[in-house]
């Protein structure tokens, strides 16, 4: 199509060939993404005036932010114990759930092609549902309180390390799962065998991955009534007690740091 | 003994270490699950549970086709508005910062600095920004966009980053011997090798934007969380079935374009 409208450009070599350069789609590519700029402005009211003007606003709170009221500190120990088993919980289950659902769901192991595209089909719509939704729509079900928590980053580690499981399961080496058929293993033996070890590393690597994750989702999941921190964040912001919020963010900074430091020791071992 | 014997017998033996880890992941679970309750489940939230269902397989059909103002597909653009420009806000602050923490261009000091601030910015959850962003422009759209900028900034830069200390040097030294000036040495040296992998890191923020945005609505900085809350709030289940339906629906395109147009990126 676009290379209708601009016809290619003709190069003749040295030696006689012709060659078609076909023109550069950058204007077109820069033409669209302004348009959908000027639209996006319009339709959220951005302004740089206001951007200017009232920016300030945002660094009277950072400055308040920036001195942390240690006093707090005792009281978080309750909520920041909360999250780390929320995320813990949901995390752990949801990895293991997570290798069953991505079994079912890749294409080389599972024969029934109708199997395999139900579970695609569900690990793509628990993935695009926003975690904090389904938190709330699980406090209506199980109550406020972490246990809230718990199932929708239950669902959302199912949704994350399947998709990346069942995408490794589909590319590893099925040579070894072929020989151990013919051997006589029935299917499930044989994958617990040949494809098993293949794909194990990354499976815990991700699943530590989506742990780190987890920490930090569990930390808002609180502002829905799902338990822990965000619950006190949630309070606090509402008293503009922004002190106390900084005193909340340093806690978690330096929970999510170590914990990232952990995993990441395991990840690169694993690998 | 067979080949495959002093194999198998030659694989190191780490058991000890493996059972420590399994003992301390045991401990953490059974730990973790002191959380449980089911204390709050009973008939009436079966019931409930049995409505979502309803409400989400009989949506309102008329919220999520007619358009005004507050249906669906309005507030389905406005929620992309915010997810694309404060990806643009975002990729745009994030280049300076990007360049700032690479350890090849700048000091050591420098670097772990700005990298110390970028951890920061990203562990602040998205919501505590937008409540600050609103303190600034008022319970608006423009509240989300600079919400979603922010957090963009925190991923984009660290993404940027990876790329940049990955830069191939050969590409500008053979430029030098050969008397490119400073300026043609970045766009053609340094500009080919980073903007396909920025540009496909932002169009994979962009993808993750949208999820972000479509949840700023609950802190009242535009887009669909608001009106979503709202119906959750009174229980108005079938309007919640046909925001998620919308909401959903539109997710999945965008992560399908996305996917396509990074695939196109990556092999050039």
């Amino acid at each position: 199509m676009y290379d209708k409208i601009f016809p290619p450009k003709k190069v003749t070599l040295p030696n006689g060939k012709v060659v078609l350069e076909k023109r550069t789609r950058t204007p077109l590519i820069l033409l669209v993404l302004i348009v959908a700029t000027i639209l996006s402005v319009n339709f959220t009211e951005f302004s740089l005036k206001v951007l200017f003007t009232r920016i300030n606003e945002f660094f009277v709170i950072i400055g308040e932010m920036a001195q942390p009221r240690w006093s707090y500190l005792p009281h978080l120990w309750k909520a920041l114990v909360d999250t780390l088993q929320m995320s813990l919980l949901g995390s752990m289950l949801g990895a293991a759930l997570a290798l069953p659902v991505a079994v079912l769901s890749s294409s080389n192991v599972i024969r029934s092609k109708t199997v395999v595209a139900v579970f695609k089909v569900i690990l793509s719509l628990l993935r695009s549902l926003p975690s904090l939704v389904t938190a709330l729509i699980a406090t209506y079900v199980f109550g406020l309180g972490p246990m809230a928590g718990v199932i929708a980053i239950l669902l959302f580690t199912i949704s994350y390390v399947g998709k990346l499981l069942y995408e490794q399961i589909e590319n590893a080496d099925m040579g070894p799962f072929e020989a151990m058929e013919s051997l006589g293993m029935n299917r499930i033996q044989a994958f617990r065998h040949a494809i098993m070890p293949q794909v194990l590393p990354g499976y815990l690597s991700t699943s530590l991955f989506c742990f780190e994750g987890n920490v930090r989702y569990a930390a808002i999941l609180g502002y829905v009534g799902a338990g822990g921190i965000g619950l006190l964040i949630k309070e606090n912001l509402g008293w503009r007690d922004y002190s106390t919020v900084g005193m909340i963010v340093v806690v978690l900074v330096v929970t999510v740091y170590l914990i990232e430091t952990v995993s990441e020791h395991f990840r690169k071992k694993l690998i | 003994m067979t080949n495959v014997e002093k194999q198998l017998f030659a694989s190191p033996r780490n058991h000890r270490y493996i059972l420590t880890v399994t003992v301390i992941v045991v401990a953490l679970f059974v730990w973790s699950c002191l959380v449980v309750s089911f204390k709050d489940v009973n008939e009436s939230s079966l019931k409930i549970a049995g409505n979502i269902m309803k409400g989400l397989i009989h949506p309102d059909m008329d919220l999520l086709f007619n358009v005004t103002k507050q249906s669906v597909l309005y507030l389905l653009l406005e929620t992309i508005a915010i997810a694309f420009l404060g990806t643009i806000v975002g990729a745009v602050l994030s280049v300076p910062l990007a360049f700032l923490a690479a350890s090849n261009i700048v000091p050591k000091p420098v670097s772990w600095l700005t990298r110390l601030l970028l951890i920061v910015i990203r562990t602040i959850p998205a919501l505590v920004y937008g409540l600050m962003f609103i303190r600034v422009s008022g319970p608006s759209p423009f509240a989300g966009v600079l919400t979603i900028g922010i957090t963009s900034v925190g991923m984009l830069a660290k993404l940027y980053v990876d790329a940049i200390e990955e830069l191939d040097t050969k590409v500008l030294e053979s430029m030098t011997s050969i008397g490119c000036s400073t300026f043609e040495k970045i766009r053609y040296g340094i500009l080919p090798q980073l903007l396909s992998v920025f540009m496909s890191v932002t169009i994979y923020r962009f993808d993750m934007n949208m999820r972000e945005a479509s949840i700023l609505g609950l802190v009242g900085a535009g887009g669909i969380g608001a009106p979503m809350i709202f119906a959750m709030n009174s229980y108005r289940w079938n309007e919640v079935g046909s925001i998620l339906i919308g909401l959903v629906v539109l997710i999945l395109i965008i992560e399908f374009v996305s996917n396509k147009l990074r695939a196109r990126l990556v092999k050039g």
